[in-house]
């Protein structure tokens, strides 16, 4: 029953949220704002794990692949692959569902118990709108940039891994790099990527602006916000994959 | 003019508020008094909207807030203006921005207009140079200030406080208690305050209403009060030993 009355409650939340704004600068400049704070603050960790998991990918595949007729540059091809079509559209998601979700959800928690939400409802403002629907338009506007620098990043990572760590050629793995590439593998990335972002952003939201009572219950909303996402974003991966893909 | 007929809220099978039926008059500062718990909160929400009543009327002039539209009711709302119980300023803003905040949403005034209209309500609120400081970096005090000058930014024509002096030392609550009236009077809005502070009520009362379990117990004004016979509101007012001895001695 309780998961029902959440699903309402989300559905109508979304309802309010993307009712007609009061006054379109405001919320453009708002968005602009919610881009820097939710997706520029969040390239150095993006950075960090897209590099050290390109590198990783390389070397496994490099010591799990010891088969003569398996070609040297299948290592790059899976790289690239695994990258490009599961680790940094999900993995990254998963990371920012921590990373943006928890500030989401307690900034919009700490404003609902400190009666800013009330403050904006007062004043003849749609909190709901005002407070969610710039940081969904941000967040699905920023993160296929980061999904993209985080691709960048892990076949470079990868690149590191195979020449200073000295288990691969170079020219092998640039030549796996570009085997047989598709635009529709990052065409498909960036469709999950999108729908990750809404899935983060939404869901954060809903748990922020219902939260009741203090700081312990903004630090469960925030708990709950990470924890619901993270389901959402794995559920949402196998339905659109089966979708894209299959 | 606010008039509220034959109120009713209860949650969750709780009665909070019990056959409500009062008037809140123009140009004078309306206080609510009552115990913690006696649903004076849940009156001022019901009154602004946060909170659906049950049943009954809340008539901002002649106008049904209850069977207002969303629309209808915004309208309204562009009128009104709150000072919360903990000033509830936008953290990620600074005083001038805060103060602006309702223009930028609501006015087509220009950058310079609104800035001047920040100024003259900081002006008003006794607080100038302090445009650039954020919420956090205020004393309890200079944040009621600010959320006054933002409450009346938009000169709005009905003011609710919800305990303006919580918090505060009894000198800077009697310099808040009377630039709420002082506004009062000068921009002749209908005013509506929460407090359980008798020297809120003594001070600046021009109307009182008193509210004990969720019904009205009294109301009157504050000559009036101290000559009640009516046993609760005595005891609310007489529950310090200063008040007591205040008694004693006239």
């Amino acid at each position: 029953m309780n998961l029902f009355y959440h699903f309402g409650s989300y559905f109508v939340l979304m309802a309010k949220v993307f009712k007609r704004p009061e006054k379109a600068s405001i919320y453009m400049r708002q968005i602009i704002v919610e881009m820097d704070n939710l997706g520029l603050k969040s390239i150095g960790i993006v950075a960090i794990i897209s590099v050290f998991m390109g590198a990783v990918v390389t070397i496994q595949t490099v010591f799990n692949i010891d088969n003569p007729f398996m070609p040297v540059y299948a290592v790059g091809y899976t790289t690239r692959q695994s990258i490009i079509l599961e680790f940094s559209p999900t993995i990254i998601s998963l990371v920012l569902a921590g990373k943006v979700g928890s500030r989401i959800s307690s900034e919009i928690g700490t404003m609902r118990v400190t009666e800013q939400v009330d403050a904006l409802e007062i004043m003849g403002i749609n909190s709901a709108g005002y407070l969610i629907l710039p940081k969904v338009v941000a967040s699905m506007i920023i993160n296929p940039v980061l999904i993209i620098i985080s691709m960048l990043l892990g076949i470079l990572g990868g690149w590191f891994a195979a020449v200073f760590g000295g288990i691969l050629p170079e020219a092998h793995y640039i030549i796996g790099i570009l085997l047989e590439f598709s635009f529709y593998d990052i065409t498909y990335a960036l469709i999950k990527t999108i729908v990750f972002a809404f899935l983060i952003a939404t869901i954060s939201g809903y748990f922020g602006y219902n939260t009741k009572g203090g700081a312990l219950e903004v630090g469960q909303s925030s708990t709950k916000a990470v924890v619901f996402s993270s389901i959402f974003i794995i559920l949402f991966n196998l339905i659109l994959t089966q979708i894209l893909l299959a | 003019m606010i008039s509220v007929k034959n109120l009713y809220k209860s949650f969750e099978g709780n009665s909070v508020l019990k056959n409500v039926s009062v008037t809140f008059e123009k140009g004078k500062t309306n206080l609510v008094i009552g115990q913690s718990g006696s649903g004076k909160t849940v009156l001022m929400k019901c009154l602004v909207g946060l909170v659906e009543a049950d049943k009954g009327q809340i008539l901002y002039d002649d106008l049904d807030f209850a069977n207002l539209s969303f629309s209808e009711r915004k309208v309204i709302r562009k009128n009104l203006g709150m000072l919360f119980q903990g000033g509830a300023l936008f953290d990620s803003l600074n005083v001038e921005e805060n103060i602006i905040f309702p223009l930028d949403m609501f006015t087509n005034m220009t950058k310079d207009e609104k800035i001047e209209r920040a100024n003259f309500c900081l002006k008003r609120v006794n607080l100038e140079n302090v445009n650039k400081l954020f919420p956090a970096e205020l004393s309890g005090g200079m944040k009621k200030r600010v959320a006054i000058a933002r409450a009346i930014a938009n000169n709005p024509e009905y003011l609710f406080c919800d305990e303006p002096n919580s918090g505060l030392d009894p000198k800077t609550a009697i310099v808040i208690d009377n630039l709420i009236s002082e506004i009062t009077k000068e921009y002749n809005m209908t005013t509506i305050i929460n407090t359980h502070d008798m020297n809120s009520v003594m001070e600046i009362g021009d109307k009182v209403a008193f509210i004990h379990l969720g019904e009205l117990w009294w109301e009157g004004d504050r000559n009036a009060i101290l000559e009640t016979d009516n046993k609760e509101l005595n005891n609310f007012i007489y529950a310090s030993e200063l008040m007591r001895k205040l008694k004693k001695e006239s």
